[in-house]
């Protein structure tokens, strides 16, 4: 009995081995779970079963901060994964970690792999390449700051639901009319800094920082007390005093007052889609975010958020081939236009783009090309590539704290605005110290 | 009166104390000297480099006048902590020690919240009071009261103290109520019949023949309030408003971990190992002297 039970398990092994030696691993951390998890999953599996060569073995670990702590905690013990997701706001530390990792047109070029860095849309790509277009992580999940719109409480305040949201004069006149019409939360938002400060920058193209908004080099001081951030942000500030703006968070908690019909107007990321689909019990719509009119050359583009793919240095050149092969599949048309389309992330191709539009998807989902013409509408300038500054995270957590100073009435917009400058950039002076 | 036992000679009582002391060595002696080792350094997140700095970690650190505010919110958040959760948890004991029907119920559903994950705890108390949609958020309304801890900055930390004392309640009453029961009777007793009233005889021979249990509960309970409860701010302020609940550990945490700033991680956790050492120390010396064994 017992002898047969180890012969087994020496099969077993045996034939274990036998597919591995015919198979490279490729082992991939994502940071994904419930319905996108299960959609990262499956563009895993068709890969798989795409080719013979390379099998790709996909393992959530974590929140995007302990998905990238993962990797990190790995790289130093020797056992890093071969592709590691990494959030946008981790992009500067990644490419400051010369020897952890291998830039993507390099793991292209080695491998031979047919690459074209200009597939992809311009504010996409331009977020995580170097200043001379050479691709360093691969794009994956993008999306873009847009206005939901609740069209059944337009209505029942008496506003025309169509009526023009495009620029934030606009917006504020509906607020006023909600307001009126006793409306209890006219407006909210879901990640302050990003929407309402980095985008708020970039598509009024003014500086978020200095040096290029930090793609310049490391020697970058944040620029976000100029001018028009402080006007917005005073704005926002008398919103919030007089009931029209309601704070409900530093993360994406606004979604679910707006999903459950109690906020009329609500400022997230494109990809708040799928949930506002499944969950949003009126009639919704997607406005371009909206800008201040008179401010010279806005609207620009908004920039994005999300997570792009970095290849890990250490591993065989056999597992760098597979891992360029899969990173071809990922952005390869159908793949691209199905996960925007389920998603709605952002084709993070133009080729997907004019798939999605070609299979009438747009026709059928009005508003959800919003994003795309929001991001590629002009091409992007210094200050609408996107932003690229060390402890980014730090410094966001900062920039909430100060802003929560400025909805409580506790500061002036000036006031905070200066103060996260002068926080944030003794952050800076530190990660240039580090990356040195 | 002192009953100790000496050894002769040197090696048995090494050998005695080895396991102890290889313990206290492998996972406080080395971690304690890493961390001092690496607050010196800003080190870039994968260690491929480090830049040595000596103090520069403390200096940035305490040149910080957020950094400073902290101190100030942690003592307010621990003291609050540990007072909530042994005042209630020694009035449920008292109750619970008078119970003769029931009372093994009674003791269970109370020891139950001590089996809640700390960020489990958080989640729950986070519903309840969510300033939306929060059951209690809601009786508040009807009352006329405006809850809001997303920017009222008193509101927030009221809420992460009640969260992180809820669960504690459970583990200090296991204590209070096993101290009330080693009391002997008799004692009581030969103090009711002298006409002592129950506040009197809880004041002046259940309190202090409580004391050992309260000193140690005191030590155990701040130690709690300075390092484990970082999840419960984590899911429900992330240290605001503002920097209202941004107590010290939260913020090695979020520093470390969150942001991989190391140095400043590091640098910070040297200086709470100080301030609870020396908090230990200052217990030890000063508050044990008034307890009776």
């Amino acid at each position: 009995m017992k002898l047969q039970t180890s012969l087994l398990a020496l099969a077993a092994v045996t034939m274990t081995a036998n597919t591995a030696a015919a198979q490279t691993e490729i082992d991939f951390w994502h940071a994904f779970t419930g319905r996108l998890g299960e959609l990262v999953a499956e563009q895993v599996e068709t890969f798989n079963a795409s080719q013979s060569d390379y099998v790709v073995n996909a393992t959530h670990k974590g929140n995007y901060s302990e998905t990238l702590n993962a990797g990190i905690a790995a790289f130093r013990a020797g056992e890093q994964p071969d592709i590691l997701m990494v959030f946008e706001v981790g992009t500067a530390t990644m490419m400051n970690a010369k020897g952890a990792v291998k830039p993507v047109y390099e793991v292209m070029a080695d491998a031979g792999a047919d690459f074209d860095a200009d597939a992809f849309i311009g504010a996409v790509k331009g977020y995580y390449t170097t200043a001379g277009g050479e691709m360093l992580s691969l794009p994956f999940n993008s999306s873009t700051p847009v206005l939901w719109v609740n069209r059944d409480a337009l209505s029942e305040a008496g506003i025309d639901p169509d009526t023009d949201l495009s620029t934030w004069q606009k917006v504020g006149e509906t607020l006023d009319a909600l307001k009126e019409a006793g409306h209890d939360c006219p407006l909210t938002t879901a990640w302050q800094s990003w929407i309402h400060l980095e985008n708020t920058s970039a598509y009024h193209d003014v500086p978020f920082a200095t040096q290029d908004n930090g793609f310049a080099g490391v020697d970058t001081e944040l620029a976000l007390n100029g001018p028009v951030q402080t006007q917005h942000i005073e704005a926002m500030g008398q919103w919030a005093k007089d009931g029209k703006f309601i704070y409900t968070g530093r993360r994406n908690e606004g979604g679910a007052n707006f999903r459950g019909g109690e906020c009329a107007l609500f400022t997230e990321s494109s990809a708040g889609y799928a949930g506002i689909k499944a969950e949003a019990e009126f009639d919704f719509d997607v406005r371009p975010l909206p800008y201040w009119e008179g401010v010279e050359g806005a609207p620009q583009n908004t920039i994005i958020g999300g997570a792009s793919l970095w290849v890990m240095e250490g591993q065989s050149d056999e597992e760098y081939k597979g891992v360029a092969e899969f990173l071809n599949f990922l952005s390869s048309p159908e793949v691209q236009a199905k996960w925007h389309q389920d998603t709605g992330y952002l084709p993070i191709t133009s080729a997907a783009a004019d798939l999605t539009r070609e299979q009438g998807f747009y026709d059928e989902n009005p508003g959800t090309d919003v994003a795309v013409k929001q991001m590629t509408a002009n091409e992007p300038t210094a200050n609408s590539k996107g932003i690229r500054l060390g402890s980014f995270d730090q410094i966001r957590g900062i920039i909430d704290e100060e802003l929560e100073a400025v909805w409580a009435g506790d500061k002036s917009a000036q006031e905070a605005l200066d103060s996260a400058k002068e926080r944030g950039d003794a952050l800076l002076r530190r990660f240039e110290q580090s990356a040195r | 009166m002192e009953k100790r036992v000496t050894f002769k000679g040197l090696w048995l009582p090494l050998l005695l104390v080895a396991p102890q002391l290889a313990i206290t060595a492998v996972f406080f002696f080395y971690p304690a000297g890493q961390a001092i080792w690496q607050s010196l350094f800003i080190p870039d997140p994968f260690g491929l480099s480090m830049q040595w700095v000596g103090l520069g970690n403390f200096e940035y650190l305490l040149s910080d006048k957020y950094y400073r505010a902290s101190f100030v919110t942690t003592a307010v958040f621990s003291i609050l902590v540990t007072v909530v959760s042994m005042g209630v948890a020694l009035y449920l004991a008292v109750l619970a020690d008078r119970l003769i029907k029931g009372s093994g119920t009674y003791r269970t559903l109370l020891i139950w919240p001590y089996a809640v994950a700390p960020a489990v705890a958080g989640v729950l108390w986070l519903f309840m009071f969510n300033t939306r949609v929060g059951v209690v958020t809601w009786y508040l309304g009807l009352l006329g009261y405006d809850w809001n801890h997303v920017l009222n900055e008193n509101e927030a930390m009221g809420l992460v103290v009640i969260a992180s004392a809820w669960g504690r309640i459970s583990y200090n009453f296991l204590f209070f109520l096993a101290g009330l029961q080693a009391i002997p009777k008799s004692v009581i007793e030969a103090a009711a019949i002298d006409g002592a009233r129950f506040w009197t005889r809880f004041r002046t021979i259940v309190f202090p023949l409580l004391s050992p249990t309260t000193f140690f509960l005191l030590v155990v309970n701040i130690v709690y309030a300075f390092f484990e409860t970082f999840g419960v701010i984590h899911t429900i302020t992330s240290g605001g408003p503002q920097q209202a609940t941004t107590i010290l550990v939260y913020k090695v945490y979020s520093d470390g971990f969150v942001s991989q700033d190391l140095g400043s991680s590091a640098a910070q956790s040297v200086i709470l190992l100080v301030i609870v050492g020396a908090l230990t120390i200052f217990q030890f010396k000063f508050i044990e002297r008034r307890v009776h064994y």
